[in-house]
């Protein structure tokens, strides 16, 4: 194989799995297992004996539908 | 340290040691920066001495701020995003202490060694085999810790800064061997294994990916945690963070190329190095578009949270040098560039105002909580920091821009003839102001850090009269 189609073969093995990922990222089956990991950073707040910080998900949603739309 | 505020669950002493260190250092090795930019504006500043010289403490200087503040503030929010992320303690306690002592002995050989002349003389990588070998080891034992502890994690998703951080903990670590394979002559002496250009591209595969892991994954993992607690809501885009992962570790590794370019370098190595970084800048930018838009319908916050300030900001610096690197990559553009001034401005927009920004923003999220606390002693201190900062920062810059392109234009000068139109003495001269301009920029930032250091200080001592009766938790 020469060199030149060697690099069009890697390219386009990059570009599928590149489109791969996208897919896979942006697939419907894959949305509540994202929601839940992007919740990730405020789960341990319940358990935490510190001083209580703690905001909700839900309860930054509601402040949004009170009308909390300072863009 | 007051064992009231000891976590049920985490291990945060090592966090709160990290973090200190990381304030410590990051006065270091500004301080140091600040002094060689004021021998450039004042020679008789090296004292006539080597062991002050500016070849000397310049190495000094990068090694402080990259791996000392840069890596302290790693280690510390690595330990502390994987616990609070994964739920569960750091898998050991001793391992964890020893990459403490470990780091802080390797700073500690490099402002011995460095001074004193012992170097590779290869960039962002000049201590000496035997400090190299301890690095490895407390580097790999890191590695275990960290993942190690998203093993035991009790959550089933492993959250997006852990990979960002895992990341980055692989991939220093092969590129710190791989870089420093070296045959040693003496106790502090060794040569590379590897043979003229073949050893300068393993050199910028590695000084490329300190940028790329070390200087942007690592702080990336920062940023996923950071900038959504101290917004308070999740990150814009989960699934954009998945895309902007695998893009920007893929990417970044080919990199390295665009630092040699028109050298003995084979001409298609510099190509794809151009190519691949000109690509980087999707990836870039996407995540730094995810981070921004975390704010979005949030962004009033920043009028009352210096903190979200900095983290905002660091973002913005991070979008500017993730731009201004790919451009400075294109072969036309870097013929002009490179050699000069430009080339420090552009890696000072990334490590002031993104690396240093990104850490002071998340330092002020993490050192109260540390401490049983939410709130730094003074929310003022923290915006008048900001400020200097967000100044210094734009003086430095600005004045590497303008001598970087005089430089640059200077020494490519020629009269009809073919001759060069200035020597280069004429062009260091017409870069006098510049420099000028850079050091002032520099103390900006120098009173900025003590000032957070103040800041941190009252932080501790509030917390610690605060807690003397509370009884122990243990």
């Amino acid at each position: 194989m020469d060199m030149g189609t060697f690099r069009g073969i890697t390219t386009l093995l990059i570009l599928i799995a590149f489109i791969g990922i996208v897919v896979w990222a942006y697939s419907k089956r894959r949305r509540r297992d994202f929601d839940e990991a992007a919740h990730l950073p405020f789960a341990d707040e319940q358990e935490d004996t510190q001083r209580d910080d703690y905001t909700s998900p839900d309860e930054v949603d509601s402040r949004q539908d009170r009308g909390d739309k300072n863009t | 340290m007051n064992t009231a505020f000891e976590h049920p669950t985490y291990n945060y002493k090592v966090v709160r040691q990290f973090a200190i260190m990381t304030v410590v250092w990051g006065i270091i090795g500004m301080s140091l920066g600040v002094i060689i930019a004021a021998q450039l504006v004042w020679p008789e500043l090296n004292l006539g001495l080597p062991w002050t010289s500016f070849g000397r403490l310049r190495p000094l200087h990068t090694n402080a701020v990259i791996f000392a503040f840069g890596g302290s503030a790693l280690m510390a929010t690595s330990y502390y995003v994987v616990q609070r992320t994964c739920q569960v303690r750091l898998i050991s306690d001793k391992l964890a202490a020893f990459t403490f002592w470990g780091w802080q002995a390797v700073i500690v050989s490099a402002v011995i060694t460095l001074p004193l002349g012992y170097t590779t003389s290869k960039e962002y990588a000049e201590l000496e085999w035997p400090i190299n070998i301890l690095i490895a080891v407390v580097w790999i034992s890191y590695a275990i810790v960290f993942l190690g502890t998203i093993k035991q994690r009790k959550t089933s998703h492993i959250y997006v800064a852990n990979w960002f951080y895992a990341a980055f903990i692989l991939t220093v670590a092969v590129l710190h061997v791989v870089n420093n394979a070296a045959i040693p002559v003496g106790a502090l002496k060794s040569y590379s294994i590897y043979p003229g250009a073949v050893d300068a591209m393993v050199q910028w595969w590695w000084g490329h990916n300190a940028v790329g892991f070390f200087l942007t994954a690592g702080f990336l993992g920062m940023m996923y945690y950071f900038v959504p607690k101290q917004a308070e809501r999740p990150i814009y885009s989960y699934r954009l963070s998945i895309v902007h992962f695998w893009a920007l570790i893929t990417t970044y590794m080919w990199a390295g190329a665009h630092h040699l370019h028109y050298t003995a370098l084979p001409d298609w190595a510099q190509s794809l190095g151009m190519i691949m970084s000109i690509i980087l800048l999707a990836p870039s930018w996407g995540g730094m578009i995810n981070g921004m838009m975390t704010l979005s319908g949030a962004w009033h916050k920043l009028r009352t949270d210096p903190t979200l300030r900095f983290l905002v900001v660091a973002l913005s610096f991070y979008g500017m040098s993730t731009f201004e690197g790919p451009m400075m990559a294109i072969k036309t553009v870097n013929a002009l560039s490179h050699y000069t001034d430009w080339t420090i401005g552009h890696v000072h927009a990334g490590a002031l105002g993104w690396v240093a920004m990104i850490t002071i923003g998340s330092m002020y999220h993490l050192i109260p909580r540390l401490y049983g606390e939410t709130q730094m002693h003074s929310n003022k201190l923290i915006a008048v920091h900001f400020w200097l900062s967000t100044i210094g920062t734009v003086l430095y810059i600005a004045a590497m821009w303008v001598n970087g392109i005089l430089q640059g234009l200077m020494w490519r000068a020629v009269n009809a003839d073919g001759t060069l139109m200035y020597t280069f003495v004429e062009a260091l001269e017409a870069s006098h102001p510049g420099y000028v301009v850079r050091w002032i920029g520099g103390l900006f930032w120098v009173v900025g850090m003590l000032l957070m250091a103040l800041n941190v200080y009252m932080t501790v001592k509030r917390s610690n009269t605060e807690s003397q009766p509370l009884p122990q938790t243990a």
